[in-house]
C-alpha cells in the first residue's frame, strides 16, 4: 500500500496522504413501516411519504434529531421521474440535519442490500461515520407512463421554434398512441415475467408444488410468531393505522394453499406449481438500517446489534445461458463465505428472500448437487446442506410481502437483531447470511456477525 | 375540539351581545411563555400581625424575582395577584383584619390575576383554636376561588412539618401558583413539607435541564404535552406507548428531540426496559410520568371481566409493577407523577373501573412517597378535569358543554395545563411536595 501511495501528491507537511485503514461497520437498528398489500392501505402513499416515515420512526427510536449522519441510501424500483432525488428528498423532510448528504441507488430487488454493503463499505474506509441505508417501493402509486410515439411527439413539439412545427409535431400523434403505458416488471430482454422466469428454474430443478406451499406456510407461521412475540417492536414503526404486515396470513394453512390455482409456468410442459400463495404478492412498504463505526455508535449511547462482516454480489446470463434469472445469489455465497473463511456450518440464520417459495428451495437444491456446483460454481463438490430450521426464523417476503427496494433492509435489521440475540443467549458469536435476489439476473448476499 | 363558545364571549359583535344578554363569558386564560412577567401586575403582600416577619420573606424573594410588591392595599393599580400570609395566625379572630384587606382590592383584580394563601396545616396537637384558624384557611380559599373572575385564580400553600415560608419549595409552589403555568389549577391547596431542594434554581427558564424523564402514554394528546412541556424545561425525553401508537409517538419523539420507546406498559418487563433504555441511552433517569391510561365505561351492572380487567392493569398494576423496579433499582431524587383524576376523587357513573383504577393511583402515590423521600425522591399525582382533547372531543355536544361549564373557570383545560403541573411537581425545586394530589381542573365542582 506504501508503494502505491508514492505516486499521489503528497499532502501537507511532505509525508503522502494516508485514507483510514479497514475498520468495522456495525448494524444499530433499523426500522421499517409495516407492508402492506399493493392498492390496499397504502394506495395513495408515495415512496418519499413511506421512505420519510421510515426514516422519521428511525430517528426517533436513536434520538437522531438534528443529527449529521454521514450519508442516507436508499432507492426505488419503480420510481417516478420526479423522484430523482428521492432519498435527499426524504432527508430534507426528516427530522435529521439538512445538512446530511443522501443519493438514491437501485439494484432491483437487491437495492436495500445494496445501499446496506454501501453504507457499510463507507464506513469502513472510514469516509463516514454514521449513515442509513434503506428503500421503498409502491405497486399502488407507480408511476405511469406514455407511449414512445406521443413522447417522442410531445418532446419535438415543445423543441419546436413556430407554431407550424409545433402543429406539425402533435399532428403526428396516433390514437393508439394515447394509451398509457402501465409499469410492469418483465424482464426487458425475454419479456418474461419473473414468475415465468422462475417457473422454468422451479420445473428444471423439479421443485414439489407441496415443498413450496410448506415453505409459505412456515414464512406465515414464523412471521407471526415474531409479531407475537414483540420481536418487531423496536424495528417496525406503524404508518397510516397500519400496525403489522397487512398481508400475513397468520391462519393459514397446507390445505388452504393447496387449494390455491397455479399462475405461473402454465405453458410448459410440467405441471405448474407456483399459486398465488406461494409467491410474494405485490406490496408497498420502505425500510431503514443504522450504520455506524463502532466509535460513533458509543458516543451516541447507541446499541450495536452486528457487525457487517462483508458482502458479495453476483450476475448470471439467464438470456443467452441457461441459468435461471433468480440463481445469481447460488453463485455469489460460496464467494462470499470463501472469503471470509466461513462455511455452511458457521452461519446461525439464513435469511434467503423469498421473492418466491421456490427461490429458496431451488438455492438449496443446487447447492446439494454436486455436479451443479462443480460445473456452474467451479466448487470441487457439493456446496452443502442447510439446516431448514435455520433459514427465515421470523419470515421472510411470503408471508411480509415484497416491497421490492424495502426488502433489503427488511432483511438486514431482522438478521441483526437475531444475531444480538442469539449471541445475548448463548455468550457465542452468532452469524446471519442474507440472500436477496433481483431482476436481471443479478443477487446480492452479505455476511451480519453479532458483537 | 376547539371551545367556540368561549371565543365568540370574547371577540367582536359576540362579545358585546354576550356582555348585554349577560351570558357567562368565560376568560381567555394566560397560559406561559419564556419571557413573560411572572404576575400581570403588582403584588400585594397582606399578612396578619403574628406572620409578618413570614410575610416580609415572602416579600423579599418576590423582589428578588422583579416582581413589583406593594404591602398597603391602594385602589390605584391593577393588581396582578394577592399573597395572604396567615402562617403564624392563631385564633380565627387573627384573619379578620388580612382576609378583608384582600376583599378590599378584588374589585381591582386584573384579569389572570392571582390569589395565593400561604398558611399552615393543622397538625396533631394543636389547640382547637389554633387547628380551627389552620383549616378555616380550606374553606375560605375554596370560597374566595370561585367568586374570582376573569381568569383569575385563588390557591394555597399549606405548609407542613414545619416547612419555612424561605424554603426552596414553598417559594416554588408559590411561583407556581402565581405564574401563568397554573392557568387550570383553580380553589387547590398544596401541602409543601420541609424536604428542601438542591441546587434549584427557581428563576430558570429551563429546572429541568440534564434530567432525564420517562413519559408513557406519549404518543398523543396530554402524554405528548407533557413531553412537550418537559423537554422545553430542559429534559431529555423518553417517549413510550404501544407499538401500535408508534407513528404518533415517532412524531412526538422527533418533535421535542428524545427517543421513542415503543412499549406496552403492561408487559411484565416494562420497568427493566423503561430503566435500561433511560441509562443506557441518557445515562440516567431522574422523572417518570405514568401518564398511559385507557377507558372502558360501562355502568357495573353491564361491565365485562375484561374491561374491568383492561383499565385496572393498564392504568394501575403497571404503575405498580414499573414502580417497583424503579425502587428496586434504589435512583437517587427519583420524581413520579402519575396521572390521576376527578372520577377517581368524586366518583363517575359508568366509570367504576376507571375511578377504582385512578383512586388507586391517589393511594399508591401516598404509600410510594415515603418510600422515595429516603432517597431524596417524591411521588405525587395530577387529577386532571374536564381536558380538551381528541378523547373529549368524542362526548356528545350538550354533555360536552356543561362539563365545560361547571368549574369556576367555565372552560375546559388544555393538555398543556396538566402538562405544566407534571413539569412543576417533577422538578427539583418541589421537593417538599411529596405524595399530594394536585387537581388541574379550574375548580371544577365535583369531589374536593
Amino acid at each position: 500500500m506504501a508503494t502505491r501511495q508514492k505516486t499521489s501528491a503528497p499532502a501537507a507537511g511532505g509525508t503522502a496522504a494516508q485514507p483510514q485503514g479497514v475498520r468495522d461497520a456495525v448494524i444499530v437498528g433499523g426500522n421499517r413501516i409495516p407492508f402492506s398489500r399493493a392498492g390496499k392501505r397504502y394506495a395513495d402513499a408515495s415512496n418519499q411519504e413511506m421512505f420519510t416515515a421510515a426514516l422519521e420512526g428511525l430517528v426517533a427510536r436513536f434520538g437522531l434529531q438534528g443529527e449529521r449522519l454521514g450519508e442516507v441510501v436508499g432507492g426505488a424500483v419503480l420510481k417516478h421521474s420526479r423522484d430523482f432525488n428521492l432519498i435527499r428528498e426524504s432527508v430534507l423532510g426528516s427530522s435529521l440535519s439538512p445538512a446530511t448528504p443522501a443519493f438514491d441507488l437501485q439494484q432491483a430487488c437487491a437495492t436495500g442490500l445494496e445501499a446496506t454493503i454501501n453504507i457499510a463499505n463507507k464506513i469502513r474506509l472510514g469516509q463516514i461515520e454514521s449513515g442509513v441505508a434503506g428503500g421503498s417501493d409502491t405497486v399502488s402509486d407507480a408511476p405511469i407512463a406514455v407511449s414512445e410515439g406521443l413522447r417522442r411527439a410531445l418532446l419535438e413539439a415543445q423543441h419546436a421554434k413556430t407554431w407550424q412545427a409545433r402543429a406539425k409535431a402533435l399532428a403526428a400523434i396516433r390514437p393508439g398512441d394515447l394509451k398509457p403505458l402501465v409499469p410492469a416488471t418483465d424482464e426487458p430482454r425475454t419479456g418474461l415475467s419473473m414468475g415465468e422466469h422462475q417457473a422454468v428454474t422451479t420445473a428444471r430443478w423439479g421443485i414439489a408444488r407441496e415443498a413450496q406451499d410448506e415453505v409459505a406456510l412456515a414464512s406465515h407461521q414464523h412471521l407471526a410468531a415474531a409479531w407475537e412475540s414483540g420481536f418487531f417492536d423496536d424495528l417496525v414503526t406503524p404508518f397510516r393505522g397500519v400496525t403489522r404486515d397487512d398481508n400475513l396470513r397468520a391462519d393459514t394453512s397446507l390445505e388452504k394453499l393447496a387449494s390455491l390455482k397455479p399462475v405461473f409456468g402454465r405453458s410448459l410442459e410440467t405441471t405448474p406449481t407456483m399459486t398465488a400463495g406461494n409467491s410474494t404478492p405485490l406490496t408497498d412498504g420502505a425500510s431503514t438500517v443504522l450504520l455506524g463505526s463502532r466509535e460513533w455508535a458509543e458516543s451516541h449511547d447507541l446499541p450495536v446489534l452486528a457487525r457487517f462482516v462483508d458482502a458479495e454480489t453476483a450476475a448470471v446470463d439467464f438470456v443467452h445461458g441457461h441459468e435461471g434469472l433468480l440463481m445469481a445469489p447460488v453463485h455469489a455465497v460460496p464467494r462470499l463465505l470463501a472469503r471470509t473463511g466461513l462455511t455452511l456450518d458457521d452461519i446461525d440464520f439464513f435469511e434467503i428472500h423469498e421473492a418466491f417459495a421456490s427461490t429458496v428451495l431451488t438455492t438449496l437444491a443446487a447447492w446439494e448437487d454436486p455436479d451443479y456446483c462443480r460445473d456452474e460454481l467451479g466448487l470441487d463438490g457439493a456446496f452443502g446442506t442447510v439446516d431448514r430450521a435455520k433459514i427465515n426464523v421470523n419470515g421472510s417476503s411470503l408471508a411480509a410481502g415484497h416491497p421490492f427496494a424495502a426488502t433489503g433492509g427488511r432483511i438486514v435489521a431482522t438478521a441483526a437483531k437475531l444475531v444480538a440475540q442469539r449471541a445475548a443467549e448463548t455468550g457465542r458469536p452468532a452469524r446471519a447470511l442474507i440472500s436477496v435476489c433481483a431482476a436481471g439476473g443479478l443477487g446480492a448476499t452479505a455476511v451480519v456477525e453479532s458483537v | 375540539m376547539t371551545d367556540r363558545y368561549t371565543q365568540a364571549v370574547n371577540s367582536g359583535f359576540t362579545k358585546t351581545l354576550a356582555k348585554k344578554l349577560g351570558l357567562p363569558r368565560p376568560a381567555i386564560l394566560r397560559r406561559y411563555r419564556a419571557g413573560d412577567p411572572l404576575a400581570v401586575g403588582p403584588v400585594l403582600v397582606v399578612s396578619d400581625g403574628a406572620s409578618q416577619k413570614d410575610a416580609d420573606v415572602l416579600a423579599q424573594a418576590l423582589l428578588a424575582w422583579d416582581v413589583d410588591v406593594r404591602r398597603q392595599p391602594t385602589d390605584d393599580v391593577r393588581w396582578g395577584a394577592v399573597l395572604l400570609v396567615v402562617t403564624e395566625a392563631e385564633t380565627p379572630t387573627d384573619l379578620a383584619e388580612p382576609v378583608l384587606a384582600v376583599g378590599s382590592v378584588l374589585r381591582r383584580l386584573a384579569p389572570n390575576g392571582r390569589v395565593v394563601t400561604v398558611s399552615r396545616a393543622p397538625a396533631e396537637g394543636d389547640s382547637p383554636a389554633l387547628s380551627a384558624t389552620r383549616n378555616g384557611v380550606d374553606g375560605f380559599l375554596r370560597s374566595l376561588a370561585k367568586e374570582l373572575r376573569a381568569g383569575a385564580t385563588g390557591n394555597g400553600v399549606v405548609l407542613t412539618d414545619g416547612a419555612a415560608v424561605g424554603a426552596g419549595s414553598t417559594l416554588a409552589t408559590v411561583r407556581f401558583f402565581l405564574s401563568a403555568k397554573s392557568a387550570y389549577v383553580d380553589g387547590q391547596l398544596l401541602r409543601v413539607g420541609p424536604a428542601e431542594p438542591t441546587g434549584a434554581d427557581l428563576t430558570t427558564d429551563r429546572p429541568l435541564a440534564g434530567k432525564v424523564a420517562v413519559v408513557t402514554g406519549a404518543a398523543r394528546g396530554i402524554g405528548a404535552s407533557i413531553a412537550q412541556t418537559l423537554a422545553r424545561d430542559g429534559a431529555t425525553v423518553v417517549c413510550v406507548d404501544v407499538p401500535a401508537a408508534g407513528e404518533g409517538l415517532s412524531r412526538t419523539a422527533n418533535d421535542v428531540g428524545g427517543t421513542a420507546l415503543q412499549l406496552d406498559v403492561t408487559a411484565d418487563d416494562a420497568g427493566t426496559r423503561i430503566l435500561a433504555h433511560a441509562r443506557e441511552r441518557h445515562g440516567a433517569l431522574d422523572i417518570v410520568v405514568h401518564n398511559a391510561g385507557i377507558l372502558r365505561d360501562k355502568l357495573l351492572a353491564n361491565m365485562k371481566p375484561a374491561q374491568w380487567e383492561a383499565v385496572v392493569a393498564v392504568n394501575l398494576a403497571a404503575q405498580l409493577r414499573i414502580n417497583e423496579t424503579l425502587l428496586a433499582a434504589g435512583l437517587d431524587g427519583l420524581h413520579i407523577v402519575s396521572l390521576a383524576s376527578t372520577s377517581g376523587i368524586a366518583g363517575n357513573k359508568g366509570q367504576s373501573n376507571y375511578a377504582f383504577s385512578k383512586a388507586g393511583v391517589i393511594g399508591h402515590t401516598r404509600a410510594t412517597a415515603s418510600l422515595l423521600a429516603a432517597q431524596g425522591g417524591t411521588a405525587n399525582a395530577v387529577a386532571p378535569g374536564f381536558i380538551e382533547t381528541d378523547m373529549t372531543s368524542s362526548i356528545p355536544f350538550a354533555i360536552r358543554e356543561v362539563a365545560r361549564r361547571l368549574p369556576t373557570l367555565a372552560q375546559g383545560g388544555r393538555p398543556v395545563d396538566v402538562a405544566e403541573a407534571i413539569a412543576f411537581l417533577a422538578s427539583p425545586a418541589a421537593a417538599g411536595v411529596n405524595g399530594q394530589v394536585l387537581r388541574v381542573c379550574g375548580q371544577h365542582m365535583v369531589g374536593q
